[in-house]
């Protein structure tokens, strides 16, 4: 019986992003962005753009596949997949749906992309016409009208309920941040590249939601990143080193999203039931792991989504997150090496999916030591959570 | 448990106003509320507590779980301050706070409110905490009071 995975069996063949821009600055409009990073993953693959054959994306990207296939002239178009949920929850599970349909001979080459000009579309942080109706129903009426709207003030009472069950410090969110500006300075792509952080402008920074300082929040920005899947037989041929698919996984706790914070593990990142399934996909241990991208909506859910990951106990948390620890190279954990969405660019996540690619072909600004397996964390606190792990072909 | 009907609303006017779903499924929560009623579910067949509401027992799967009322009592849970206003009504009006109480009445579910009082006040988890009635023309809200404080308060 063939075992029942993606392990080996597909690999990223080519990376693309735009120029990153602070929000509302790209000169181009949103579907451009798109257009342009794909273009660029094509170019990194050394392949005709005429080849692919399919997207995926997330968090209800505007680009819909049908409007690229036909920009690009393409013979035709095969997969088109979304995944379910907003945020950047469905950044790695992006690419788990492209790899699957490239597995399952649905498709032979996939673009998964994430495209996203906030200055054309209005930010997440800020209220919308979504906000400012006179009512409001759903899950946001048992919030919006005790002033709980955004997404910081969505989150901070998980982290608040976190760090009071395992006594965890502010200094630990703290190296956090400090970690990814750390990374952007090493890194011209980075939006805040030249704008180094220090302890004592993150302790003297604004609360936006206690326990939450603006440098705990990420960015919004404009901008898109792109990459191409391919079998891992034709990845071989292409221009780049192959970076394989190790493992992914996606999904949700019990009852996580139940509305008005009723989920059962409260304090939680919500990678429960799903990291285990990520690890016995890859059939690696958190041991060979050798550096982490973890999605930084809030740095509060990379503390649990690093714990959940089996990189220490909730209750060491203060010991591990200290900046020596999770700086390249040399760091016993690496993390977020391209600034992630604190300071390189917001573009949901995707840009995390590029640099762990980054890592294995060893061509990152903030190079790991150890860089045969990178794992990328989506979406900490959201519902569904998603997850990858890629490697080199020696880790197959 | 106890209205305050003199007092200013918490937040200043202007924020959006619950209603019910288009299929009235929260409705007889908010029904509730106007009439000073904490209604949430629970199984008639089960027993199991429910919120936010839906149409089925997340347990038993026996449809349209009971609305029963609950002492409007509870424990913090987790709480915030929150210092960036994000909606144009609360500019000027920062900090305030936002509780998550626990309620050991029924069955751990809990609820987001506003913690009324001084908005620097030190918030501790575990603090007992009692209900209070906020109404607007619109919509009624429920708010949360430190227990102690709330002493002398008709209960």
């Amino acid at each position: 019986m063939n075992a029942r995975t993606l392990r080996g069996k597909v690999a990223v063949v080519g990376i693309g992003e735009t120029t990153y821009y602070k929000h509302g600055q790209s000169p181009d409009a949103e579907f451009k962005l798109a257009l342009q990073a794909i273009l660029a993953a094509c170019g990194d693959a050394g392949i005709d753009p005429h080849c692919i054959d399919g997207f995926a994306s997330y968090s209800e990207d505007r680009n819909d596949a049908t409007r690229l296939a036909v920009a690009l002239g393409l013979p035709r178009l095969r997969s088109a997949t979304m995944q379910w949920g907003g945020g950047g929850g469905g950044c790695c599970a992006a690419v788990a749906n492209g790899a699957a349909a490239i597995a399952t001979g649905q498709a032979d080459c996939v673009v998964v992309f994430r495209s996203l000009a906030q200055g054309q579309y209005g930010r997440f942080g800020h209220v919308s016409a979504t906000t400012t109706a006179a009512t409001v129903s759903g899950e946001r009426a048992y919030l919006a009208p005790y002033g709980v709207i955004s997404p910081p003030q969505r989150f901070a009472m998980r982290v608040r309920r976190y760090m009071h069950e395992h006594g965890v410090r502010q200094e630990a969110l703290r190296a956090i941040a400090m970690a990814s500006y750390h990374h952007a300075q090493n890194n011209p792509r980075a939006v805040m590249n030249g704008k180094p952080l220090d302890e004592a402008t993150y302790d003297a920074s604004r609360w936006i939601v206690e326990p939450l300082h603006l440098f705990d929040c990420c960015m919004e920005n404009d901008g898109a990143a792109a990459l191409i899947l391919m079998d891992a037989q034709r990845a071989a041929d292409c221009a780049q080193k192959p970076v394989y698919l190790l493992g992914a996984a996606a999904g949700s706790g019990p009852r996580f999203g139940s509305f008005a914070h009723n989920s059962i593990e409260y304090a939680s990142g919500n990678f429960g039931t799903v990291a285990p399934d990520l690890y016995r996909m890859a059939g690696v241990e958190p041991k060979d792991v050798g550096v982490v991208q973890a999605y930084e909506n809030f740095t509060g859910g990379v503390l649990m989504a690093l714990a959940e990951h089996g990189f220490f106990p909730p209750e060491a948390a203060n010991d591990f997150l200290v900046l020596d620890n999770l700086v390249a190279k040399g760091g016993r954990l690496p993390l977020n090496t391209s600034g992630g969405n604190l300071a390189e660019c917001y573009v949901h996540g995707f840009e995390l999916v590029l640099e762990a690619v980054r890592q294995v072909r060893g061509t990152s600004s903030n190079q790991a030591a150890r860089n045969d397996v990178a794992l990328v964390v989506g979406g900490p606190m959201v519902s569904p959570v998603s997850d990858l792990l890629l490697g080199s072909g020696d880790v197959l | 448990m106890s209205s305050a009907p003199t007092s200013a609303p918490y937040l200043p006017p202007g924020l959006q106003m619950p209603v019910a779903e288009t299929d009235g499924l929260s409705a007889p929560y908010w029904a509730g509320l106007q009439q000073e009623k904490l209604l949430v579910q629970r199984c008639s067949r089960c027993k199991r507590w429910q919120f936010g509401p839906e149409w089925i027992c997340h347990k038993c799967h026996a449809f349209d779980p009971d609305w029963v009322e609950v002492p409007a009592e509870g424990r913090i849970y987790s709480w915030e301050r929150v210092w960036h206003p994000v909606h144009p009504a609360l500019k000027g009006h920062c900090p305030y706070l936002a509780v998550l109480v626990e309620l050991p009445h029924a069955g751990g579910l809990r609820m987001v409110g506003n913690l009324l009082g001084d908005p620097l006040q030190e918030v501790r988890i575990g603090a007992s905490v009692t209900g209070i009635f906020e109404h607007h023309s619109q919509a009624s809200l429920l708010q949360w009071q430190c227990a102690q404080a709330s002493k002398g308060v008709t209960i």
